[in-house]
């Protein structure tokens, strides 16, 4: 069960330690020059993705909203976060870098002034049914294309160039591990719950007590913040941006990683990010075709498995352990349900 | 003066919106999906007309191929990508949708590259009106839409087919029971909005002559956008937020900055569903419990 | 269980005195005055009064369209009132949100049930239990101790609530692929785990057969007495209202036609057109 605070620190104590053994282990192989500069950077990328595909599950999978308008939200988060640290630099302190405490703060920034407009445009937005969302929160997407092209501070149609190249292995881990532990948590609580009622059955959570727009703004705000989170690393990581970078095509990408990995699993969503984003960068013949093959995966998944092809299921490294060791638990008379861990896991039975 | 001839260009504009607004409108009224492909549908309908002006048919040839084929089309798409859908979930129904319309663009862009390719000019002249001129291609456009949409009203309101129409849309189940074929209302209904959008193609293309694959795309959006504003499953509706719509981006386009135009379409989108989500001439639907 | 009005026998009160039981805390928990609504010009609903007792079972009854669900939605304010106040526990609803009036202590089964399908049925009870908990989002993701006393505490309360209808063995089960009459169980236990003081079951016998109505007999007022709460339902099963309820409100055409226990209802001519049709046709 959910309240069951020993197994959640064991999953805990688990899953940080596997963290801390793949991130370890890969800067090792960056160091030692294993990955060279173009897997490095293949690596960063799908980091970046993997934040915004997560973030993006919020709203599409636990809420069962379909926001059009995530590329907006990285817009505006990259460009804050760029601004922030073209203008500004912070002295180091101690053995600190100035530099990554600015990059932290102008990340954390950027991610603040996406979830504030992810607030704004959900209070009207969000009082509407399904398909009015969705044609909102596209309309807002372009709305900031527009205003990013017309306005001097962002560089206008000619873009923003000076971008310090501050994204690395660390920070894009760091992130993904901020994004997928938030979400792991926030879903497996009271406040998750309730999110995902509002998908199931609005009627319904409404009956029994669940403030529908108070949960939409919740996982609007947290999918618009770490969506601001990845656009600043995606600013950081290629030090140039211009208004064509966050379009519809982007906000679609990161619905097509959402949608294949399963609507509601995050490691679903890791999977498809990573995926998706190395195929294209190592086939060549792919690439032209991407956008084709995306768009006919979305009709062929959504006609065959609505729910995503992992739907909700979650890989489970505690899960994992226990069928390799065969370990019978003495499972009491009530069922021992699920209980939380990190990264990718739910779920044991 | 000036402030006359941009009103002139937002009802030519805002007539053509009106004819796309309403496919989406008939489209949403009877399956509550907002057809993304729509849009998609209308470039299509460009580029059939385009190669058939091309190769040196008739207008009028060119045209019916551009209509029979959008209407296939769009009978294709709800029978093969809309209709095992109908009954799941509402988020996937609009995903497929945009998975056809991204298809659609896609598909065009291989078929026939990026690069935009130049719609002869079908419709020739004008008149003055004292020192004002007025081309040919606005009367037609305005004239064209005004009979259509006249046309589609009387279809709507006394023939059977119009009757199962509107009967399907009010309630599903119950048209079913009364008798009413469902499946082939849907795919009439589609059939009449591609029709109308092929139409609505081929005058888009008489005033801005430039065919390419993502050219139905953000004019598809805005004319939903048209749709909403004048209220959702109203024939009327879709008149009145077409020409406003077209005369607000007329104005923008005149006044201000044509970079400014798609952004204030937006902000009437937001502000529309801020003060009045059913549209200015929608009724309020109440979902049942 | 007894329950004719005019020989009501001595029940313990919580004061440990015994009261005759048509004396025990009748003050309404419910009350409807003048309620009306339109659609669009046409009157659905139209001159609606009643009152509930604390620990009443009520029926609404009436024909097919005769504006039944409506009422429940205008109680739960799922549908504004166009006329007319309702009044919970002696506050106001009017303006409220349906999910304040779920606060307000009213909660709801419907029609064609309405659950979390794709979650578990633990996880349907413990939405309903979620204004029970109280904990916020940081105290969430940081995994604080209230979020593990919370929800300790509404794991074993779920279990409990589901043992009521010995669902509990069927905790893990996925809400969507219980069996029909489960599912309207667990539809009931979801209402009941919000701690209402007024239950409202939209046709809570639909679809079950004569022995699973009258087990659902049984349970409805096994939640009146162990819950100690009001029930309304609706109902076409004229066996379970007649056998069950307290009070009968008949509507037809949206108006209150008749009033007043089974045997009055049943022998009543004006419910017996309604339902019949005139005698000479």
């Amino acid at each position: 069960m959910s309240g069951n605070r020993r197994a959640y620190f064991k999953r805990t104590l688990l899953n940080t330690c596997l963290c801390l053994a793949f991130f370890v282990t890969v800067n090792y192989m960056i160091g030692a020059r294993i990955l060279n500069r173009y897997y490095t950077n293949i690596l960063n990328l799908v980091l970046i993705y993997v934040v915004a595909a997560v973030s993006l599950n919020l709203t599409c999978g636990y809420l069962g909203q379909l926001p059009l308008g995530h590329a907006g939200f990285m817009s505006l988060g990259g460009y804050t976060a760029a601004i922030i640290t073209t203008r500004f630099s912070i002295p180091d302190i101690g053995p600190i870098p100035g530099q990554a405490v600015l990059f932290f703060l102008a990340t954390v920034a950027g991610g603040i002034v996406a979830m504030i407009a992810g607030v704004l445009i959900g209070l009207p937005a969000l009082r509407l049914k399904g398909d009015y969302l969705a044609i909102i929160t596209l309309a807002f997407g372009e709305i900031i294309r527009v205003l990013v092209q017309n306005i001097k501070i962002t560089g206008g149609a000619m873009g923003m160039g000076g971008i310090g190249k501050y994204t690395n292995f660390s920070w894009g881990f760091f992130w993904t591990v901020m994004v997928v532990a938030f979400t792991f948590l926030l879903v497996n609580s009271r406040h998750g719950r309730a999110i995902k009622s509002v998908r199931e059955d609005e009627i319904a959570a409404e009956s029994v007590g669940i403030n529908l727009t108070y949960y939409k703004i919740v996982a609007f705000a947290g999918a618009a913040f770490f969506a601001g989170v990845s656009g600043s690393l995606f600013a950081h990581h290629i030090c140039y941006l211009e208004p064509g970078n966050f379009g519809y095509n982007m906000s679609i990408e990161m619905l097509v990683m959402v949608v294949l990995g399963g609507l509601g699993s995050i490691s679903g969503s890791i999977i498809a990010a990573t995926v998706l984003t190395i195929v294209p960068e190592v086939l060549q013949t792919f690439a032209t075709w991407k956008m084709i093959i995306y768009s006919l995966l979305l009709v062929v998944v959504m006609i065959f498995k609505p729910s995503g092809l992992m739907g909700d299921f979650e890989l489970s490294a505690a899960r994992l352990i226990r069928k390799i060791f065969r370990r019978k638990e003495d499972v009491p008379q009530l069922p021992e349900n699920y209980t939380e861990g990190e990264e990718t896991d739910e779920q044991e039975t | 003066m000036n402030l006359i001839n941009h009103l002139i260009n937002g009802i030519h504009v805002g007539s053509i919106y009106a004819l796309v607004a309403l496919g989406y409108n008939m489209v949403y009224g009877i399956v509550k999906l907002i057809n993304f492909a729509h849009g998609d549908i209308i470039m299509a309908g460009a580029y059939v007309a385009f190669f058939a002006l091309d190769a040196g048919m008739p207008t009028v040839v060119a045209v019916a191929a551009s209509v029979v084929f959008c209407v296939v089309l769009g009978v294709v798409i709800e029978k093969v990508a809309y209709r095992p859908l109908r009954k799941s979930a509402k988020i996937s129904l609009l995903i497929t949708a945009i998975g056809i319309s991204l298809l659609l663009e896609n598909t065009a862009q291989k078929l026939f590259s990026a690069t935009p390719r130049l719609f002869p000019k079908i419709i020739e002249g004008g008149f003055y009106v004292g020192d004002r001129q007025i081309s040919m291609t606005t009367i037609v456009t305005i004239a064209v839409s005004g009979l259509l949409m006249a046309g589609l009203t009387v279809f709507v309101k006394t023939t059977n087919a119009g009757k199962a129409m509107r009967a399907v849309s009010e309630d599903t189940e119950a048209a079913q029971l009364m008798g009413i074929n469902v499946d082939r209302t849907i795919s009439m209904t589609f059939a009449i909005g591609s029709g109308l959008a092929a139409i609505a193609a081929v005058l888009y293309c008489c005033s801005y002559p430039q065919v390419y694959p993502t050219m139905g795309a953000l004019f598809g959006i805005k004319a939903f956008v048209a749709a909403v504003l004048g209220g959702i499953g109203s024939i009327p509706g879709a008149v009145v937020g077409g020409l406003m719509i077209g005369i607000a981006e007329a104005l923008t386009k005149g006044y201000l900055s044509s970079m400014w135009a798609d952004a204030i379409v937006f902000s009437f989108l937001i502000i529309t569903l801020l003060l009045k989500p059913s549209g200015i001439l929608g009724r309020k639907v109440v979902e049942k419990v | 269980m007894n329950r004719k009005p005019e020989r009501s026998p001595l029940v313990p009160v919580p004061s440990g005195f015994l009261m005759r039981e048509e004396d025990v805390d009748k003050t309404p928990v419910l009350e409807i005055r003048h309620l009306g609504v339109d659609f669009g010009g046409l009157v659905a609903v139209e001159d609606f009064n009643m009152a509930l007792g604390r620990t009443e079972i009520a029926g609404l009854i009436g024909p097919n369209g005769a504006g039944k669900t409506t009422v429940f939605n205008l109680l739960t304010n799922e549908i504004e009132p166009t006329r007319g106040i309702i009044m919970i526990d002696g506050y106001d609803t009017r303006g409220k949100k349906p999910y304040e009036i779920c606060r307000m202590g009213v909660a709801r089964t419907f029609q064609n049930i309405r659950l979390f399908k794709n979650m578990t049925v633990l996880e349907n009870v413990k939405i309903g239990l979620h204004n029970e908990m109280k904990y916020s989002i940081g105290e969430a993701v940081f995994r604080l101790p209230r979020y593990f006393d919370n929800e300790e505490v509404s794991d074993l309360r779920a279990l409990e609530l589901l043992s009521f209808f010995n669902m509990q063995d069927m905790a893990e089960w996925k809400a969507g692929s219980l069996p029909y009459g489960a599912q309207r169980r667990l539809e009931i236990v979801r209402a009941l785990a919000t701690n209402p003081s007024l239950l409202l079951l939209d046709e809570p016998a639909a679809g079950m057969n004569p022995s699973e109505t009258l087990e659902l007999m049984k349970n409805i007022r096994r939640i009146r007495d162990e819950f100690s709460i009001a029930v309304l339902l609706i109902e076409h099963d004229m066996n379970l209202v007649m056998g069950v309820c307290d009070g009968i409100v008949v509507l037809n055409y949206g108006k209150i036609i008749a009033k007043g226990s089974p045997e009055d209802i049943m022998s009543d001519p004006v419910v017996i057109e309604a339902y019949l049709g005139k005698a000479d046709q």
